[in-house]
């Protein structure tokens, strides 16, 4: 049987389960003169049925799904005829998928020479094998798992602090899945990043000072270094980010102090709606605002007063992104500043100050903390920014500090070399990875700093 | 003593204050003051004078209007939204409430302490100096540093914080705290104090010593203080005020109040029928 | 007292200047909120001028003669015949009667290309829907080419973009028009359709099936685990360190940037589970994993506001804590959780980046019909389009975004309804 096909049985047996084992406990309960002899409700004998029968075996048919393909696949290519064995990791996977697909009829089975046509065949049979067999297991823990459980059916056993100790693990379980994606992150950058370091020298990665990735896909030679240096993609990373901060932090946190402290109770409804429209809007629209308007325009305005700017600025790109950031600084700021109590304001207003003598030495610097705090999650969505820069910014790594030339930046980098069909463990795609463990390991710690000081500043006025 | 009756404990539709409220060398004139939340009237009809470098204190049951009231001689009641103010409030002669007056001048020279100490985050040096340096009232640092010290001095806080006057203000005690605000306060010499239960919020042994301290500043300054407990009105102020809700009830002499009330609602007041 | 008619005078000195700088603070201030509010009104300004000519398509309208010997079939249920017949001679046949005086093999092909070259395959779709009509003849408007499509729409607005026309297809379109036989319609293509090299036949159909597959991928996974997680946190989890350890972790995934997560789906879903590309499926683990920080953080906040008298009253009666939690709480906070799984889709709806790293950028033409079938979502067609060199195609991806936006516009705004309108206040 298929997987799917699997699954429903499997949840047809679980209703069965549930259906039959509390039917069973009503059973037992009438003679005794009705359900309260019991220890749980009789739905939760269900329960514990349904759970046993279903669990254990959904959870080998998880572990089947995973393995099944790759376990075959070593199979199969070990009883290669001798003539057809792979030399290396490319020709593997070639020969591979074309065994999988005469197997699967997407290739037609003529002119193919007959070590091909074995491992199709080999193939074939160990996928009957398999499915066969798992079915069977399958069905046997389904089954031996309802047994159980009605084994210990009794008028006396506690169902429902058993039923509910597998839901809290369940509840756990999902928990834990923030902790799995976290490590998944970490280990499929790392992993991969420690293959590209062993043919480019983490040095020269990080310290390098000329990137062209394509060179060493043309020589296609692996450790061909000297175009792997990532200086110019920090630095165009910063100098985008720099731009967008320039923009975004007056202009986000004038708006919070303006709403915040201000603005009449209608400005506030209006204003403060409209400005966050800013937040919910796709990056894949700023960058095609960014690429065809916004750039355009810097353009032909630098040409009118006699400047030259490229066409793929990082004033475009930053601009723009700046433009996206300014709810994120807002809001963020807004917290932190109605977070302030007003007895400091009160006491601040009361010796005679100004509103504004007052938000700028008395609320912004008891703020300071959040604000901060606020501007530096903002700076790690502006480096981990995506679409804007690859709509918007260029692609050639260059070495400037000038935002009115076109720049590159890590993000682009990682798409560009990402996108398209490329052999996956070439340096090229490795390269991306690599660049994808700086990003993380930057924005992760940017962020837990950040959010640190926020949280010590939040708990400062609970 | 005759228990009165439910019955006379309400208050009568026109009702005027009883006692001694006008005085002859006022600092500040009181006349016909009504205050608005949106729709919602917390002062009704109070009239009342403010005698120079005198201690009036306002008692009264929780939600009476006595603080209310007190902010709205420094206009404080500005920063609450639809808060409404009617009648002349006038301090030597000048309209508060005049379109051409400047809040910023009229709360520098009415200064206000808090109900909880609010010092601001930043050391108690900063603290004290913020009000003459917003203001422009030093020129020098040796002049900031002189305001520094005779407003500790004043609060009594001196001694026990000038070896550590760049810490900041809010690692003091409640009680510390406190009288930093009340320093805070006066480092810009203001000519009126305005305190809302400033003592609510301490131990003791610290109301003991802001008491005392309200006692000496009398000296200088002219003090309005709006207290929840009877015995601080009785220890430190000249004359009492007593509120009921939002009228103003009886005005005389603190020790008469105490121990003669003119008014049924006083008495039954402060012989603790209600509060 | 001297010193203090002395600072009365200090204060009084320095009140215009403050008042200055009071006056100057509050102008930034509402420069700032001008400024934000301008963008917000430019960036749907340019986008909705930029993109509403997209909803009408250019048509012509010719007498087509359905001529049998023409086209080379004799029998419609043919499906041999029917592909290997001579479609687009139907079209063409049609337009050289039209301007029967167009002579040279140039001019010749320049007349033809006045129509979109899937013009012959819209006449067999209308012949095969309309069998009767073999052999006769029927006034039809045909779909127009986007050269002449972008040149009749700013010709038709006064300011002719003529760039890839010749002065031949100008004449023949101003012909055309005063005779009433060239119209904008409305564009029915655009939401009938998958993408397409064409300009004038790429339609969003395909997206937004997509977007739409992916979502309820996303939904299945990301609301069950998310608010399962936030019950576990909130309601069960004791106070130590692997807790908060699991805290730290969803806080921070917040706020790792998306194209991570895109690194993370290449490498652990598609390289190491072989699970294929371009699918919703892998699209749809990948937004899970994204959005379920958002979910998670919002339905743990609608849990804590479900207020602890109702949890003590349902552990009073006897109930255990699983009964508390399904009877009392859950219900009560269902509808924050909701707000916040709506919140999660749109971030998911309008995400791009990590999608482009499991290859749902692919180009594809077939509506996909299932979870397994390649597909490409929104935002990626948008950001497809928006790389053509062809201008017609800067009108199609303003349209898209237009759909987009008022997708996530609606699904915020249903929101904002859902948390007024259910959300207990306590």
């Amino acid at each position: 049987m298929q997987a799917t096909d699997l699954l429903l049985s499997l949840i047809v047996l679980g209703l069965f389960s549930f259906y039959w084992s509390r039917g069973r406990s009503l059973a037992l309960a009438n003679p005794l003169g009705g359900i309260r002899n019991l220890h749980s409700l009789p739905s939760y004998y269900g329960l514990h049925a349904a759970l046993w029968c279903t669990l254990p075996a959904t959870f080998l048919l998880g572990i089947w799904l995973i393995f099944d393909e790759i376990v075959i696949n070593g199979m199969v290519m070990t009883d290669l005829s001798p003539e057809l064995i792979p030399s290396d990791n490319a020709s593997y996977n070639l020969i591979l998928n074309k065994v999988a697909n005469i197997a699967n009829g997407i290739l037609p089975r003529e002119d193919q020479p007959s070590g091909l046509l074995d491992a199709a065949d080999n193939m074939l049979s160990l996928n009957v094998v398999s499915q066969w067999s798992i079915t069977l297991l399958i069905i046997t823990l389904a089954m031996s798992g309802l047994a159980w459980s009605s084994h210990k059916l009794k008028v006396d056993f506690r169902a429902r602090p058993a039923v509910e100790r597998v839901m809290q693990n369940l509840l756990l379980a999902c928990a834990c899945v923030a902790i799995f994606t976290t490590l998944g992150i970490v280990f499929s950058v790392l992993f991969e990043s420690i293959q590209f370091f062993r043919s480019v020298p983490i040095y020269d990665f990080i310290f390098g000072l000329e990137w062209s990735p394509q060179t060493a896909i043309r020589e296609d030679q692996v450790g061909s270094s000297g175009s792997f240096g990532a200086i110019p993609l920090f630095v165009g990373t910063l100098l985008v980010s720099a731009v967008a901060m320039f923009i975004a932090v007056p202009i986000g946190l004038m708006s919070a102090i303006y709403l915040a402290e201000y603005a009449s109770d209608g400005v506030r409804t209006y204003a403060k709606p409209a400005l966050e429209v800013l937040a919910g809007i796709p990056t894949v629209v700023y960058g095609f605002f960014a690429a065809l308007t916004v750039a355009p325009f810097l353009r032909d305005l630098g040409a009118s007063v006699g400047l030259t700017i490229s066409s793929e600025s990082a004033l475009a790109a930053g601009g723009v992104m700046g433009i996206m950031i300014i709810p994120f600084i807002s809001s963020l700021a807004d917290d932190v500043i109605t977070a302030v109590p007003q007895s400091m304001r009160d006491g601040s207003l009361a010796m005679g100050a100004t509103q504004s003598e007052t938000i700028r030495k008395v609320v912004i610097p008891a703020a300071l903390p959040g604000i901060v705090g606020g501007i530096m999650l903002a700076i790690s969505r502006a480096i981990g920014e995506t679409m804007i820069v690859v709509m918007a910014a260029g692609l050639a790594a260059k070495l400037t500090a000038n935002p009115l030339e076109s720049v590159t930046t890590v993000t682009v980098q990682i798409v560009t070399l990402l996108t398209g069909d490329q052999e996956f463990d070439s340096p090229k795609t490795l390269a991306a990875f690599a660049l994808g463990l700086m990003l993380f390991t930057v924005t992760l710690l940017l962020n837990i700093f950040a959010l640190h000081i926020v949280k010590k500043y939040r708990e400062q006025y609970e | 003593m005759k228990l009165a009756s439910e019955q006379t404990l309400e208050l009568d539709e026109g009702h005027v204050t009883v006692g001694q409220s006008f005085s002859d060398d006022p600092k500040m004139t009181m006349r016909n003051i009504n205050v608005f939340y949106a729709e919602k009237q917390a002062i009704y009809d109070v009239s009342i004078d403010i005698t120079k470098n005198e201690v009036i204190a306002m008692i009264g049951p929780s939600g009476c209007g006595k603080s209310t009231f007190l902010r709205t001689l420094n206009r404080m009641n500005d920063t609450v939204d639809g808060c409404r103010v009617e009648g002349d409030i006038c301090m030597d002669g000048e309209n508060l409430y005049a379109p051409n007056l400047d809040v910023v001048e009229l709360r520098a020279r009415v200064g206000m302490v808090f109900q909880k100490p609010n010092p601001f985050p930043k050391s108690i040096r900063d603290n004290v100096t913020y009000g003459p340096k917003i203001h422009g009232l030093a020129d020098t640092r040796v002049d900031l540093d002189e305001i520094l010290e005779k407003s500790l001095r004043k609060a009594g806080l001196w001694e026990e914080v000038k070896d550590r006057l760049d810490q900041p203000g809010t690692g003091l005690s409640g009680g510390q705290q406190q009288r930093l605000c009340i320093a805070r306060a006066i480092a810009v010499s203001p000519e009126v104090i305005l305190m809302d239960e400033p003592c609510s919020a301490l131990d003791p042994i610290a109301t003991a010593k802001i008491e005392e301290l309200i006692e000496e500043l009398s000296q200088n300054f002219t003090i309005a203080i709006v207290t929840h407990s009877m015995q601080q009105a009785a220890r430190v102020s000249h004359r009492t005020a007593y509120f009921h809700l939002g009228k103003l009830i009886e005005v005389n002499p603190t020790e008469q109040v105490f121990t003669m009330p003119q008014h049924q609602l006083t008495e039954a007041y402060i012989t603790g029928r209600f509060g | 007292m001297n010193n203090r008619s002395d600072t009365l005078s200090k204060i009084q000195h320095s009140l215009t200047r403050r008042n200055r700088a009071e006056a100057r603070f509050r102008w930034y201030g509402r420069c700032a909120i001008f400024i934000g509010l301008l963008a917000v009104a430019v960036l749907f300004f340019d986008i909705i001028s930029k993109g509403h000519g997209a909803f009408r398509a250019t048509y012509i309208k010719l007498d087509i003669h359905y001529d049998p010997e023409l086209i080379g079939i004799n029998n419609l249920a043919d499906n041999e015949q029917l592909s290997a017949g001579n479609w687009q001679a139907l079209s063409k046949t049609a337009l050289r009667n039209k301007f029967p005086d167009v002579s040279g093999r140039q001019d010749k092909r320049r007349l033809s290309k006045l129509l979109s070259n899937g013009a012959g395959f819209d006449l067999k779709d209308h012949l095969l829907a309309n069998p009767q009509l073999l052999g006769k003849k029927e006034s039809v408007w045909v779909l127009a080419d986007d050269d002449i499509d972008t040149y009749f729409k700013s010709w038709l607005d006064g300011d002719a973009y003529d760039a890839r026309m010749t002065a031949k297809q100008v004449q023949w379109i101003a012909q055309l028009h005063q005779e009433d036989l060239i119209a904008l319609k409305f564009n029915s293509n655009l939401f009938s359709r998958g993408d397409s090299r064409e300009p004038e036949q790429a339609g969003i159909r395909g997206a937004v099936m997509g977007s739409f597959l992916t979502l309820i991928m996303t939904l299945m996974l990301s609301f069950p685990i998310g608010v399962s997680a936030a019950i576990y946190l909130e309601e069960f989890a004791p106070k130590n360190r692997w807790t908060d350890f699991i805290e730290v972790n969803i806080n921070n995934l917040a706020a790792v940037p998306s194209i991570i997560f895109g690194l993370l789906g290449l490498a652990i879903f598609i390289n190491f589970f072989h699970v294929p590309r371009s699918v919703p499926i892998v699209g749809g683990l990948v937004l899970t994993l994204m959005t379920l920080p958002t979910i998670i953080i919002t339905s743990r906040a609608a849990i804590k506001s479900v207020p602890p008298s109702i949890r003590e009253a349902a552990l009073g009666m006897g109930a255990s804590k699983y009964q508390m939690v399904l009877h009392h709480v859950l219900p009560l906070a269902l509808p924050g959780m909701l707000t916040g799984a709506i919140i999660g889709m749109a971030q998911a709806l309008g995400e791009t980046a990590p999608l482009l790293m499991i290859g749902m950028v692919a180009f594809i033409v077939d509506i996909p019909n299932g979870f397994s079938d390649p597909a490409t979502v929104l935002p990626v067609q948008i950001f497809l389009w928006a790389d053509s060199p062809e201008r017609a195609f800067i009108e199609k991806t303003s349209a898209a975004i237009m759909v987009l936006l008022s997708f996530l516009i609606i699904m915020n705004t249903s929101a904002v309804w859902l948390r007024k309108r259910l959300e207990r206040r306590w």
